[in-house]
């Protein structure tokens, strides 16, 4: 597995010899390859991530269309309901896709940081895990007992089926962090006083990051929705779940960012040939979204009675507060990619951005991914601006922005990942490499036009969730809004229908390459072998620290909300 | 570690740019007193036709030019569903939900809050123009969410 090992160094910036010493197996693959049947179930995480995604945007298609009048709605064969197909697009989307991919590419990241496979058992039921929540909570969905969108807003009532396998598929992410930290510390047993390897690092410290975020969904689902969809409770607190729903829910979309980071961070340099600069910085930016990730979620409720103003400023800071790492990562990312294309002759100021490889289709779309993230990230910036909300607060602004963010910064990015992942694993070459570059400038194009319309729409007071080509009521300036989303969402359908012919054509028709490595880069500043900078990889540490900021930004709240003050009956009202 | 130089001043314009957002939304909030709507006031889902103000819903004037319009959500309508108020009155609503999670939107207009059964939401505005303004339920409800709508008109 070694081939692409030696490239590295043909770069040519010195890089010191504490490199090599603190990351030994940064550049040598000799001894390193993955078990046969941990290779099968990293791939068949992709595969289910991906088919999930497929499901998901036939649906989104006939979303985006329903904004421009146009109903499509009767050609799905078993589909009683638009909000049933929302339903499966978000769960699909946004759980099943992010879950399944980040649990096989992490895995396999965490095994090749530290030179050593993860625990195989630990893998398979993570796996399994998995499965059986999909297959529980499709059934609910398809058959229409589920019904109640992704974010699962009590006292709308679902099957207990439906929550039961939401349960499992979080409980598969617990697996996998499990897994990473009982590989890691294995490692370190072997290797004492050695700093972690950065890709490992990274890795672990996403998951670390989402154990702390979860804990709110899971006392969500397990104290209180599914002991009263089990009928064992009468009723629900409506603001107490939907306040425990974003307790986890704005750190989700770290949990499906950092992964896309780690790519960014880490293989992005390589594809472009460049390197990244700081070891240390990477680091920080990791550790600040273990402690600011959680302590936000206020912000998804500015709107909301029953939650003081105080406690939303207080969200309000540590938002913006978390904003920046992100800001330091597009620099950090920004310069290594400069590295890369002054080497291929780019001009100083913006022509080296230019000169880069292109045509490598890894790298096309993660640059793509990154342009449309920074419209994302403004986006965002503009939703937690506390009284800034009020205009955009649930009108079409706000998919607007997370189809920007995670409909493409991150599905971009896995589309990207999966170019090189997948003809790893399998020892073949991608299908075609001029289609791959050509899916992703459709999509990139696609969702630009798409977010232009429900970006506008969204200021003109246009509502999100809602199935609009039946709409009792319509405004003027919302037409050409439709329209813009209308055709934007069905070129990213195109786009992301061409991404999985292109899957299924690598893995089947793909021609045999073997020998190929995971492609990851090295620092031009190595990690510092001792001082302060080596506290950085106590991640156990700084879960602790961030568990204070959560407390302090949601104690307040809770310890007046628990024990919930009402018990309101479920409705099925779908 | 070594920062490089353009590490350091990117660090400290975007630390710079996020605390002067920060500056001008609490400027904005306590100069300007534009706040989000944050009416902390619970009720009985189960009895809000019974429990005053949602006994007796609709628009009335409170003070000369100030009115109170008392709204109830439920699926999927608005209780009334449509209001009158001349133009330059300053008008507070006061809105629950008796069953599911609604959402209360006036376009146009920068009242936009959520309706969450339990819980009384309040949010004040004035219009100053005539014109007629749609009441969006931007929060799913249910088969008939679509259908959810009401208006505000200002005469």
């Amino acid at each position: 597995m070694s081939t692409t090992v030696a490239t590295a160094d043909a770069l040519g910036t010195t890089v010191p010899a504490a490199a090599r010493a603190g990351t030994p197996v940064v550049h040598d693959a000799t001894g390193f390859s993955i078990p046969a049947s941990h290779n099968a179930i990293i791939r068949w995480n992709v595969y289910i991530a991906f088919a999930a995604m497929g499901i998901a945007v036939i649906h989104g298609l006939a979303q985006a269309l329903s904004y421009a009048g146009i109903d499509i709605l009767g050609w799905f064969p078993g589909l009683k309901t638009y909000y049933q197909g929302l339903t499966i697009h978000g769960v699909f989307n946004a759980i099943v896709l992010t879950f399944a991919f980040t649990n096989g590419f992490l895995s396999l990241t965490t095994a090749r940081g530290l030179g050593r496979p993860v625990n195989g058992p630990l893998l398979y039921a993570a796996f399994g895990s998995l499965v059986l929540g999909i297959a529980l909570a499709s059934w609910a969905m398809f058959t229409g007992r589920a019904s109640v969108l992704y974010t699962s807003y009590a006292p709308l009532q679902a099957h207990w089926a439906y929550y039961l396998g939401l349960v499992f598929m979080v409980v598969s992410t617990w697996i996998t962090s499990a897994n990473l930290f009982v590989t890691l510390h294995a490692w370190r047993k072997d290797n004492p006083g050695q700093r972690i390897p950065l890709l490992a690092f990274v890795s672990v410290a996403t998951y670390a990051m989402w154990d702390l975020a979860s804990i709110g969904i899971a006392i969500e689902f397990v104290a209180f929705l599914l002991p009263w969809a089990f009928g064992l409770t009468d009723g629900v607190d409506p603001l107490l779940t939907r306040s425990l729903f974003w307790f986890s829910g704005h750190p989700i979309v770290y949990f499906w960012l950092l992964p896309t980071y780690v790519s960014w961070y880490l293989m992005v340099p390589r594809h472009a040939g460049g390197k990244l600069i700081s070891d240390a910085l990477t680091r920080i930016v990791f550790v600040l979204f273990v402690l600011l990730s959680t302590p936000t979620g206020f912000h998804h409720q500015f709107t909301d009675p029953g939650i003081s103003a105080g406690m939303k400023m207080v969200h309000l800071v540590m938002t913006f507060g978390v904003f920046f790492p992100s800001v330091i990562t597009a620099f950090s990312v920004a310069s290594a990619l400069e590295i890369g294309g002054r080497r291929r002759g780019g001009g100083r100021l913006i022509g080296w951005f230019f000169k880069l490889p292109w045509s490598e289709p890894a790298l096309a779309a993660q640059l793509l991914a990154m342009l449309v993230f920074i419209l994302g990230g403004v986006t965002g910036l503009i939703n937690a601006s506390y009284s800034m909300n009020q205009v955009v607060h649930n009108t079409t602004w706000v998919p607007g922005h997370f189809h920007m963010t995670v409909g493409t910064a991150v599905l971009l990015t896995f589309m990207g990942i999966t170019y090189w992942m997948i003809p790893m694993l399998k020892g073949k070459e991608l299908w075609s490499r001029k289609l791959a570059v050509a899916q992703a400038w459709i999509y990139f194009i696609g969702v630009l036009v798409f977010a232009r319309g429900m970006i506008s729409g969204g200021l003109e007071g246009l509502p999100r969730r809602t199935y609009f080509a039946a709409a009792t009521y319509g405004k003027e300036s919302w037409d050409l809004a439709g329209v813009w989303t209308g055709v934007g969402g069905t070129l990213m359908f195109v786009g992301a229908m061409l991404f999985l012919v292109i899957l299924v054509l690598t893995v089947f028709a793909g021609r045999k390459k073997e020998g190929q490595d995971v492609p990851f880069t090295e620092t031009i500043q190595p990690p510092a072998p001792g001082g302060w900078e080596t506290r950085l990889d106590r991640i156990g540490f700084w879960v602790l620290v961030g568990a204070i900021l959560v407390a302090i930004a949601y104690g307040p709240y809770l310890i007046q909300a628990i024990p919930p003050h009402l018990s309101v009956p479920g409705f099925k009202l779908f | 570690m070594h920062i490089h130089k353009y590490e350091k001043a990117v660090l400290a314009v975007t630390g710079a740019l996020l605390l002067g957002f920060l500056a001008a939304l609490f400027y904005s909030a306590f100069a300007m007193d534009i706040h989000v709507h944050s009416h902390v006031e619970s009720i009985d889902p189960a009895n809000v036709r019974t429990t005053p103000p949602f006994d007796q819903p609709g628009v009335r004037e409170v003070a000369p030019g100030r009115y109170e319009a008392v709204i109830i959500g439920q699926a999927w309508s608005y209780t009334p569903n449509e209001i009158r108020v001349p133009a330059g009155a300053q008008v507070t609503f006061i809105a629950t939900s008796t069953d599911v999670l609604h959402g209360f939107a006036i376009e146009g207009t920068r009242v936009n809050m959520m309706l969450v059964p339990g819980q009384v939401s309040r949010a004040t505005y004035t219009f100053d123009e005539p014109g007629e303004h749609l009441l969006i339920c931007h929060e799913f409800c249910g088969l008939g969410h679509h259908m959810m709508y009401g208006k505000v008109i200002v005469e």
